[in-house]
């Protein structure tokens, strides 16, 4: 006799599943956030899974800070021309170009928090009501507080102390005219099950996530790539290393681990012994107790 | 790590600081190895800066500025944890502030709930209404923790004592099963280790308990309920007629060749085929993402439910909730709503309030007609259109909906079908 109940990967699946396809019947034009890093490949995945055999009906949306993986931008554009999907890409350059925004300055600048702007005037010019994120909640405190449905008033921000309460599987996007919704699938994935659900699925994903040989330098405790924007300090030296990235992002400010996994098998008995939360070698969570949290309010993914 | 049968247990935990609720997620989280090193560093930190000796297990659970500075919980926060045998999710819900609202979303999901006691005061209001809460949004598995039994020499008398408390109030809410543990948080006893100083406790500890509880029945498996969310309709030439009606199955069995009957057109079909995601599969159950085929073409869309033809749910227009008023702007006497039902939304109007419950006494007031944010009454609700209605107590997915403000947008209450 078969089984009647999921393990739980499988109900992770179906309430992903459920969500991207409550997005679609509740607004008008969504879109996946689309960083190239495996969170944002995992929700795109879903989504193929969601509608098949149709088409995934969003555009993939990157917001580019210009500072990128060469690997992470190829693997984008292979991955919107095998799902015939539209691409949109809000520049961060531009942004500077055009006044919107202006470069941080100081030793440990990054583009990190100029993305709020790019991010909401690609929202805005785009009309765009829905964007669908691949934040999880047990990245990080403030993440954890994320709905579903997740509202944002007409200057894209959010508001942490008056939600709107998710019942059940209930949820709510109405908006007026200028708010619009983030949307997180994956809300209750940790980066385990994630792993886990990649190996299983088979899902492909940037070479940078498995350990390779690169040219790094030994800032903020963790290995930053060597690349054209990467001004060295005093003291530091270009060295080369076998490493791996657990999170990808802009390339100034992710800092890779050493690691010899190589193979998806060996990333998941990795992980498994972890003893430090991915984001610990963001240094763009670094900067404050609450880093996310403000630029969460503000706008942020 | 064998992860193919492993299921994912959802639970909240109501109580408040002083009742060691923090500590308790601390505690559970630390000994299951679930805190990664950079997490503990910045914890000790803290502590140390605040003057504690030692690590303050609470910290671990901080969350907003506003949370650390006020040293409370403002919304529900969630947590995540894994044991060789589970995946657990934890919504911790504030004890204090805006308890009700807080509470029931977190126990809307949850397979079980965990309600801490204090030792050294044993059953108080709080408790009364975290039990009735947690009996009427109708959680399968209520554990109650008696903590702090450090600080009453983990006497088996005191436990006991509290232990008929509970039983004598908790046997007027329906409640299947309940179990008690005492334990101490702080000191770890019973959480995830066996206590040394309670020989007298022969049960599981708290984790033990979460990882055996039997949770394979929580939902729903007689009654096939299958609310449409979208159809699917490529575009493609291989495609062209391929009519898929996508949803999640909420509760039941689905087989390919089951008769069926649409709601609430009354049409009937067979099913002609199931996916999940990009497989074909013979049969289906809830919770799983779907979508199916069927043998004729029936014109179908988001909002109607696909059933059995020899098991339906009531089709009703008019019909009593218990409610649950989320919003700080009361109920209107007659006051119209968008009603938010499984995938089906209509318009509703509170039509009458039939008696406000106090939820620390469990007592009906038929007086009091003003429903206030936290509030719990029992309403009559008149829709539109009729909605495909089970019984809460019978189908959580059936049974619950939400009201929204059409002015604010905003959900401002969720009502369980009587």
């Amino acid at each position: 006799m078969s089984k009647y109940y999921l393990n739980y990967l499988d109900e992770l699946e179906s309430e992903a599943i459920y969500i991207l396809r409550e997005v679609w019947a509740q607004f008008e034009n969504p879109v996946i956030l689309f960083s190239g890093g495996k969170d944002s490949i995992l929700v795109t995945h879903l989504a193929r899974k969601a509608f098949f055999p149709a088409k995934i009906p969003f555009a993939l949306m990157h917001v580019d800070t210009g500072h990128n993986f060469p690997e992470t931008i190829n693997f984008r554009d292979d991955l919107v021309k095998e799902l015939g999907v539209k691409l949109i890409v809000g520049s961060v350059q531009e942004s500077i170009d055009n006044g919107r925004v202006a470069e941080e300055k100081g030793k440990n600048a990054t583009r990190n928090a100029l993305q709020i702007t790019t991010l909401l005037d690609a929202i805005e010019s785009n009309k765009i009501d829905c964007a669908i994120g691949g934040g999880r909640r047990d990245e990080e405190k403030a993440r954890a507080k994320e709905r579903f449905f997740s509202h944002r008033n007409d200057f894209g921000e959010w508001d942490p102390k008056n939600q709107r309460p998710e019942l059940w599987n209930l949820l709510n996007g109405k908006h007026f005219e200028g708010e619009h919704f983030r949307a997180f699938p994956i809300s209750n994935w940790t980066e385990m099950d994630v792993w886990n659900y990649i190996k299983r699925e088979n899902i492909s994903i940037p070479s940078l996530y498995l350990a390779h040989e690169r040219e790094v330098v030994y800032r903020n405790n963790s290995w930053i790539p060597v690349s054209e924007f990467l001004k060295l300090e005093e003291g530091e030296k270009v060295e080369n290393k076998k490493i791996r990235f657990r999170t990808l992002g802009d390339i100034t400010i992710t800092g890779g681990i050493e690691s010899d996994a190589d193979t998806l098998e060996k990333i998941v008995q990795e992980v498994s012994a972890m003893r430090k939360t991915e984001r610990g070698d963001r240094s763009d969570d670094k900067r404050s107790e609450t880093a996310m949290e403000d630029r969460k309010k503000q706008g942020y993914f | 790590m064998e992860i193919d049968n492993n299921q994912l247990l959802r639970f909240t935990t109501a109580g408040s600081v002083d009742d060691g609720k923090s500590t308790l997620i601390g505690r559970l989280l630390y000994d299951s190895k679930s805190i990664f090193e950079d997490q503990l560093e910045s914890v000790s930190k803290t502590s140390a800066k605040k003057g504690h000796n030692g690590v303050d297990l609470a910290l671990f659970t901080d969350g907003l500025k506003d949370e650390r500075e006020q040293g409370i919980t403002i919304d529900v926060a969630y947590r995540y944890f894994t044991t060789p045998k589970r995946k657990f999710i934890i919504a911790d819900t504030p004890g204090h502030i805006q308890y009700t609202r807080n509470m029931v979303t977190g126990a809307s999901t949850a397979n079980a709930a965990v309600i801490l006691i204090d030792a050294r005061h044993g059953v108080i209001e709080q408790t009364k209404r975290h039990s009735f809460i947690a009996s009427l949004l109708n959680i399968p598995h209520l554990i109650v923790c008696i903590n702090k039994m450090d600080l009453v020499d983990f006497s088996e008398e005191v436990y006991s004592k509290i232990v008929g408390q509970f039983e004598e109030f908790s046997s007027k809410l329906l409640m299947k099963d309940v179990r008690f543990i005492p334990i101490s948080a702080l000191l770890g006893d019973n959480v995830v280790n066996r206590s040394e100083s309670m020989e007298w406790y022969q049960n599981g500890t708290l984790l033990s308990t979460l990882e055996n509880l039997h949770i394979s029945s929580d939902i729903n498996k007689i009654d096939a309920r299958f609310p449409v969310q979208t159809v699917l309709r490529p575009q493609s030439e291989e495609n062209r007629d391929y009519r898929g009606y996508a949803g999640r199955i909420a509760s039941g069995i689905y087989r390919v060749g089951d008769e069926i009957t649409i709601l609430p057109s009354g049409f009937t079909s067979k099913i002609k085929s199931i996916n999940a995601g990009d497989q074909e599969v013979e049969e289906a159950y809830a919770p799983m993402s779907i979508a199916m085929t069927l043998e004729d073409d029936i014109d179908i869309s988001r909002g109607d439910m696909i059933v059995k033809k020899n098991n339906q749910p009531g089709l009703e227009q008019e019909f009593d909730v218990m409610l649950c008023w989320l919003n700080n702007d009361p109920a209107q006497a007659r006051g119209k709503y968008t009603i938010v039902h499984s995938s089906n939304e209509q318009r509703a109007i509170i039509k009458n309030i039939v008696y406000k419950i106090n939820i620390n006494t469990f007592e009906r007031n038929t007086e009091d007609k003003k429903i206030e944010m936290n509030d719990i009454a029992r309403i009559t609700i008149r829709t539109n259109r009729p909605l495909m209605l089970d019984p809460y107590r019978e189908n959580r997915n059936t049974g619950g909906l939400i009201l929204i403000d059409e002015g604010t947008n905003e959900t401002v209450a969720a009502g369980m079908v009587v």
